[in-house]
């Protein structure tokens, strides 16, 4: 019944069998296993109804989808991406409107040729794949599907066999390719910068700093293990407390929000001031983040080419950071930049909106005339956030829209570090000090398998800058005044109760442990995989003594290398693949002594019919191969001993060779 | 009663018949031995009689001959219970079913219900009349002919009924040489009268179970699967190869290898039976002649190393 209806659909098609279909189904969910999380809810429902029915089908037979329900899926499928996307081309609408054919192909497979588009389909879909993750456990899982696919694709050709020994061999297929894609991936000439880049909204909102501050954005930040860049130093690194990554820097205030001032839109390629001191070099690996900053330290003193730095320190970067990048910085740690600042910089720390917070007015008039002089004035404030009741929180309550620097100082005294930094801030301007709020991250966790400094977004910071006329901008961290550990070990040792993020927890060690070995093989997955530019490259290459890895060079050693590779996989496969044993290793070099003089066996040949013909042609040939030919029928299908009936196979070839020669016209 | 004769010397007698004719008279008794059934298509008078006979006669079996037609019932194959008056009950009369080598001829012009109760027999080894059933005589060998020239009123076997011949093969014209021998020769009839048995149905059994017994050897296994994966996926054919068939070509393999006097199973042997075996139940997609179609199945398909 099933039989008739396939032949009937596709006469001159050789039909697929239930095996093959089986396998299909599996390309098809391996091909889709990785898009999982990024259909749209509605159509992962529907792909895995119609495979589910499609299982149905092939194992319990259930009818199966007729023409018009397919028409009507695959009408009503686009009507519904083009509605969820709002367009039908792209990257995301092209990924959901394959992953529907995809399925709804498995409704429609009749013949060995509907398999292969199948296949072909599911390859693509692991290509798509990439575009959306490039970890390495997503690595990972693309090359297991991929060895499904490829398995597919060898029961699509070849005769049936097991699964389990289809896999093996699709592995092994896999793993010969492996040396090939090595040599590839490490020599072919790199162009500096992308020569293809990923879609531009292959990366989506991130967390991360933003160019505004008011009470609670940071906290939001805190909450996510994500990891915002590495770092490793030339050099020992520096302690956390010393690790201040500096990020936009906000000067001018409205009542509620912080915002960036003028000094952070003019920029010049050379930091604004130079900077003496001890340098420490290092490089940060920094994520993909969606804006325009690099995260260099206090006070950055070399910066890498395009890079750029405004008047108030920032670094930037030529465009948004959609990639992963990689900068080499050299910082001074105990700078105090900006002796000279510029007057209208100076000014606009200066800045207050005209009323709101009088409370808070009135406590820094009080305090400034007690001390007299600045630095005392910055001293006297530090003392006072010591001193009062203030529980550093990372939930802390919400302030009234107006005043709410009053109602954080006097009322509720729970904060996060930006309602410190910001009230700082406040403080120091109403006492007549020029002072803004920086945020960045501070510290930073170090991996200890491979060294990396691991900055996260709950590593996020807002701290204080005080302009002092005799020793410039000094760094004034109030949240270090409440709780000194937070810039000495991080969120770990929060108040019992708070909401520590999961990953910075300290007392779970073999847990730590674990994160830091699976984050150190993200890394230099990150390091050698994804960034491996030509920079890299050259680097790689000129360690591993190659004296000038120029393009023609890298091609031809390429070439080279490749070719090598091609010819010993050859020759193996000549030696070997002709069987699994001795004795078929035997038999094949009969093959070769005999096929130079035409006297070859042909495929189907059985030992003892090929003795025969052989004989008949070449009477000289006769003994020694009819003795091989029998020794071989009576090892092969009698049950005779293997390894004798080899070795013996083996004496009459070369026998057989030398009397080829000799005899031949 | 001569024993132990081997079944070469049955084939050299044989072919003293039927001349020219030693790769079909081989074939023949390998189906025999393998406990198969054969069907002959040819025109008439190329010696499917005879084949039939001598067969018979060289082992000593009994022989009926049914000729069939379309007004052929099943109980004249069968057999009927007829009422006797003297013992006052109803006595079986058994029909020509009842031998150990029973010549079909032209098979194809009795009806589907006649051809299915010779059929069932054929793979029962046994018949049900009237609600009781009766065993065959063993060995039991069926050999019917098609006449393929003439197709008008006929009802050609399906292919289910054609998968229960374990081979058929075609006589064929005998070559020039043959032909002259038979023109001058002696009359065939009195040549067959005076053929004396050389062997028994007990050696016919101590055959089969030799046969039986052969080594088979894994890499022959994969060969045999090979061939049968061919056939189902290799896209010329419109049906493969069914798991009964996959059982007959094996048996047929070890029957030849037994003729051959091996003590295993060779590919040759599976080669040697494989058109006669496999041929009738592959409808091609596109027909080719017989020749052709034989090597085009034999040649697609490598030997396992």
């Amino acid at each position: 019944m099933m039989f008739r209806r396939t032949a009937k659909a596709a006469p001159d098609l050789p039909p697929l069998g239930a095996q093959r279909t089986g396998w299909l189904l599996a390309v098809a969910a391996s091909a889709l296993l990785p898009h999982a999380d990024h259909l749209p809810g509605w159509l992962g429902a529907v792909t895995l109804l119609l495979f589910t029915w499609r299982l149905a089908q092939w194992k319990r037979g259930w009818p199966g989808a007729s023409g018009w329900i397919r028409t009507l899926l695959i009408v009503a499928g686009c009507a519904g991406i083009s509605l969820t996307f709002g367009r039908l081309f792209g990257r995301e609408p092209g990924v959901a409107l394959l992953a529907l054919l995809l399925v709804l192909k498995l409704h429609e497979l009749k013949s060995v040729r509907d398999g292969h588009t199948v296949v072909l389909l599911g390859y693509f879909m692991l290509l798509a794949a990439f575009t959306y993750s490039q970890t390495p456990a997503m690595a990972a899982l693309l090359f297991a599907a991929m060895g499904v696919i490829t398995a597919a694709l060898i029961a699509l050709t070849g005769p049936p066999a097991a699964p389990l020994a289809l896999l093996r061999q699709s592995g092994w297929m896999l793993a010969q390719a492996l040396p090939f894609m090595l040599v590839l991936f490490v020599l072919f000439p790199r162009v500096p910068g992308p020569l293809w880049g990923l879609p531009l909204d292959a990366h989506g909102a991130r967390t991360g700093l933003s160019d505004s501050m008011e009470p609670g954005s940071i906290s939001q930040l805190s909450q996510s293990g994500e990891i915002a860049f590495r770092a490793r130093f030339d050099r020992e690194a520096p302690p956390a407390r010393d690790l201040y990554w500096r990020g936009p820097v906000l000067t001018e205030f409205d009542g509620r929000t912080w915002r960036q001032g003028t000094a952070a839109r003019r920029t010049g390629g050379t930091p604004p001031h130079p900077v003496a001191g001890p340098r420490s070099g290092y490089e940060v690996t920094l994520e993909a983040h969606g804006k325009n900053w690099l995260f260099a330290l206090e006070t950055v003193a070399a910066l890498p080419a395009g890079a750029r730095v405004s008047d108030d320190w920032q670094v930037l970067s030529g465009d948004v950071v959609r990639n992963r990048r990689r900068d080499r910085f050299e910082s001074v740690l105990a700078a105090r930049p900006g002796i000279e600042e510029w007057s209208a910089h100076i000014d606009a720390a200066r800045r207050l909106p005209r009323d709101g917070n009088p409370r808070a007015r009135a406590l820094a008039a009080e305090l400034r005339r007690q001390s007299g002089s600045d630095a005392a004035t910055v001293d006297a404030l530090l003392r006072r956030f010591r001193r009062e009741a203030f529980v550093y929180t990372l939930t802390p309550p919400l302030l009234p829209g107006a005043d709410g620097i009053d109602a954080f100082l006097f009322d509720t005294r729970r904060g996060f570090c930006e309602h410190y930094a910001g009230a700082f801030v406040f403080l120091a301007r109403a006492a007549g000090l020029p002072a803004r709020v920086v945020t960045g991250y501070q510290g930073g966790e170090r991996n200890s398998v491979d060294s990396f400094i691991v900055v996260r977004q709950s590593d996020a910071h807002a701290w204080a800058e005080v302009w002092l006329p005799a020793e410039g901008w000094r760094r004034v961290d109030p949240t270090a005044a409440i709780l000194p550990s937070r810039v000495e070990r991080g969120l770990a040792d929060l108040a019992a109760g708070e909401p520590v993020p999961f990953v910075a927890r300290a007392d779970l060690g073999w847990l730590r442990t674990l994160r830091h070995r699976w984050e150190a093989a993200n890394n230099a997955w990150n390091q050698w995989v994804l960034s491996y530019d030509q920079q890299r490259q050259r680097e790689l290459l000129s360690r591993l003594g190659m004296a000038q890895p120029d393009w023609q060079t890298m091609t031809a050693w390429m070439a080279a290398l490749c070719g090598l590779m091609a010819g010993a996989l050859t020759l193996w496969a000549l030696r070997r693949a002709p069987g699994r044993d001795a004795l078929a290793r035997a038999w094949a070099g009969l093959d070769r002594a005999l096929a130079p003089a035409g006297l070859g066996r042909a495929a189907w040949e059985g030992p003892l019919d090929y003795a025969e013909r052989v004989a008949a042609a070449r009477p000289d040939l006769a003994a020694d191969l009819r003795a091989a030919c029998t020794l071989y029928a009576d090892a092969r299908y009698g049950g005779a001993p293997l390894a004798p009936a080899a070795r013996e196979i083996r004496a009459r070839s070369r026998a057989l060779r030398c009397h080829r020669t000799l005899h031949h016209r | 009663m001569p024993t132990a004769a081997a079944p070469r010397a049955l084939i050299d007698a044989a072919s003293e018949l039927i001349l020219g004719k030693r790769s079909r008279i081989e074939l023949a008794l390998t189906c025999l031995i393998a406990g198969g059934h054969l069907l002959i298509e040819d025109v008439p008078g190329t010696g499917k009689t005879t084949l039939a006979h001598v067969l018979a006669r060289l082992f000593g079996l009994d022989f009926r001959r049914v000729q069939f037609t379309s007004d052929l019932l099943p109980a004249d194959i069968l057999g009927v219970s007829v009422f006797e008056r003297d013992s006052g009950g109803f006595r079986f009369h058994p029909g020509p079913v009842f031998t150990q080598v029973l010549l079909a001829d032209e098979v194809n012009r009795a009806t589907p219900r006649t051809q299915s109760a010779l059929l069932e027999a054929m793979e029962e080894h046994q018949v049900s009349v009237e609600g009781e059933t009766r065993r065959l005589p063993e060995p039991f060998f069926v050999i019917a002919t098609q006449n393929p020239a003439s197709q008008i009123g006929t009802y050609p076997l399906p292919e289910s009924q054609l998968d229960r011949f374990m081979m058929r093969l075609t006589m064929g014209y005998p070559d020039p040489a043959a032909e002259r021998a038979l023109l001058t020769g002696r009359d065939r009839r009195s040549l067959l009268e005076d053929l004396a048995p050389c062997a028994d149905a007990a050696q016919l059994t101590r055959w089969r179970d030799e046969a039986q017994a052969l080594h088979v050897a894994d890499a022959l296994i994969d060969y045999v699967q090979a061939l049968i994966a061919h056939t189902r996926d290799g896209g010329r054919y419109r049906l493969g190869l069914s798991p009964r068939a996959g059982l007959a070509l094996l048996a047929a393999a070890r029957a030849h290898a037994r003729v051959h006097e091996r003590s295993h199973v060779l590919p040759e042997d599976v080669q040697a039976v494989l058109p006669a075996v496999a041929l009738h139940r592959l409808p091609p997609l596109d027909p080719l002649p017989p020749d052709d179609a034989a090597r085009m199945l034999l040649q697609a398909v490598a030997l396992p190393h």
